[in-house]
């Protein structure tokens, strides 16, 4: 794996994070009814940078919850790497909400696929709405993005990653190329 | 670190890291029967055979639970109405579940060591639901988990295990587990029911109650089996209360906040009084409830165990 190319710093990504809370407090309407829940792992700390975004423009909290979605996935029997378990941590009720669903990287569509699985079998939201950081194309499923944070056509060769100060020391998203 | 055991056989096996992988897998497993729905898709398709050659109900239930909550098909074989009866081998009968393409067997068995050589002689995953004296992992994960849970950890805790130790596989696989966490476990049993040579196992072992009571942070009542051949090794049930039993009276004077744990069924008034059974130190419910978590690590693990296996083969 070799880094290719670097998309986006620190300061680019942080503005592009304010954007999709704005873009998601629009299409809502506020946050009446809005609950925020990211994937793990990148995608739980999107959400919570979006929540007190979120909590800047609006002066209130919206609650945000943890989804790990190892036990919807259709490709047990594939993984290389093995998945570990995680807990699922949403502590409150998404009956009625209008949910948006948060992950960094939006390609193949399967990950979000067993999230909406996971999300629909702890109850039935209003509706789901999709947010990620990077939408890089080539899905397999009927899936697309409500917020997307920049769209980065790649190639299948490519990976997009997404390096957050909380998990990685560093906020940017670069393109690495797989050797 | 990576699971990759097709088998879940016994404890004395795993190294430390694997204990503490199934420990963190279990508390993930935990949450999805607090949910509405109390069901994931994880082990969707596969089949669960549980093949049960002595009778057991909260184990075999406990099993059929956690497969069912991984949305696998279960079926329950007991072997006083199958073809065991008819005179075949455990081999067979392993090899005939394989051909109907089952993928995990769990088995409960009366002689030590069917449950490894059931493993040798399949390519499915086995899980060991109890063999003889030997082993019983999911009964000493369960306990280990329900100990995490209550004091924080499992390193330098004092835990007693108080009953038939010789003959309880139970305490074996409890033994195995908590040394390799580092707790210091303390055995306390007459003198009869204590195998000799227990201490190269890492544990002290005592016939006094009390002693075993007075430091412990937890501990681990065993069911006496009188039905069984305890009748020789004590004389009876009230004899073995007065000497053995947990009573209010012999908790007063231990810790305080002493964890009273007990795999069941209890018998109440022999191993322990009723109003310990139920009182505000006892976890034996507790017990029970993870004991489906756990079980639901332990076939989700060995699923994907075997399909890593499968991977490296091809």
């Amino acid at each position: 794996m070799k880094e290719k190319a670097k998309i986006l710093d620190k300061d680019t990504l942080n503005r592009t994070l304010t954007r999709i809370a704005h873009e998601i407090l629009e299409r809502n309407k506020g946050i009446e009814n809005l609950c925020l829940v990211g994937i793990r792992s990148r995608g739980v700390y999107l959400a919570q940078r979006l929540a007190a975004s979120i909590k800047k423009i609006e002066g209130q909290e919206v609650p945000v919850g943890t989804l790990d979605i190892t036990l919807y996935r259709d490709d047990l029997t594939l993984i290389a790497s093995h998945p570990v378990v995680h807990k699922t941590e949403i502590d409150f009720d998404i009956k009625d909400k209008n949910v948006v669903l948060v992950d960094d990287v939006l390609y193949t569509g399967r990950t979000v696929r067993a999230a909406l699985d996971a999300l629909i079998d702890l109850g039935r939201p209003r509706s789901i709405q999709l947010a990620v950081m990077v939408d890089r194309g080539h899905r397999e499923l009927p899936i697309r993005a409500d917020y997307a944070g920049k769209n980065i056509p790649t190639a299948s060769n490519e990976t997009v990653e997404v390096h957050l100060a909380e998990v990685d020391g560093k906020d940017e998203i670069v393109i690495v190329e797989k050797d | 670190m990576e699971w990759t055991r097709k088998d879940l056989l016994g404890l004395e096996d795993l190294s430390k890291e694997e204990l503490e992988f199934i420990l963190d897998t279990v508390e993930s497993f935990k949450e999805v029967s607090t949910r509405d729905i109390k069901k994931v898709p994880a082990l969707r398709g596969k089949t669960v055979v549980n093949l049960f050659y002595e009778p057991s109900t909260r184990t075999r239930v406990s099993f059929e639970v956690a497969a069912k909550r991984l949305s696998a098909d279960v079926i329950n074989i007991a072997a006083e109405t199958s073809s065991v009866k008819k005179g075949e081998t455990l081999i067979d009968t392993g090899r005939n579940i394989e051909a109907l393409k089952a993928d995990i067997i769990v088995m409960r068995h009366n002689a030590s060591g069917a449950a490894v050589m059931l493993a040798d002689h399949v390519n499915i995953s086995v899980v060991n639901a109890g063999d003889g004296w030997h082993e019983h992992p999911t009964q000493a994960l369960l306990d280990m988990f329900t100990l995490k849970e209550k004091l924080g950890r499992i390193a330098g805790l004092r835990v007693s295990i108080v009953g038939d130790i010789a003959h309880s596989r139970v305490a074996r696989s409890n033994i195995w587990g908590l040394t390799k966490l580092g707790a210091k476990v303390t055995v306390c049993a007459p003198k009869m029911l204590i195998p000799v040579g227990i201490e190269n196992m890492g544990v002290k072992a005592t016939s006094d109650i009390d002693e075993a009571l007075q430091e412990a942070d937890a501990v681990n009542v065993l069911r006496m089996q009188f039905e069984r051949d305890e009748q020789t090794a004590f004389p009876s049930q009230l004899e073995y209360f007065k000497q053995f039993g947990i009573t209010a009276d012999r908790l007063a004077k231990a810790r305080k906040n002493i964890v009273v744990m007990h795999p069941g069924p209890i018998n109440r008034g022999i191993e322990m009084s009723s109003e310990v059974a139920d009182g505000p130190n006892s976890v034996i419910l507790d017990q029970v409830t993870n004991g489906i978590a756990v079980r639901m690590a332990a076939l989700f693990l060995v699923a994907q165990g075997r399909e890593r296996k499968n991977e490296i083969a091809d």
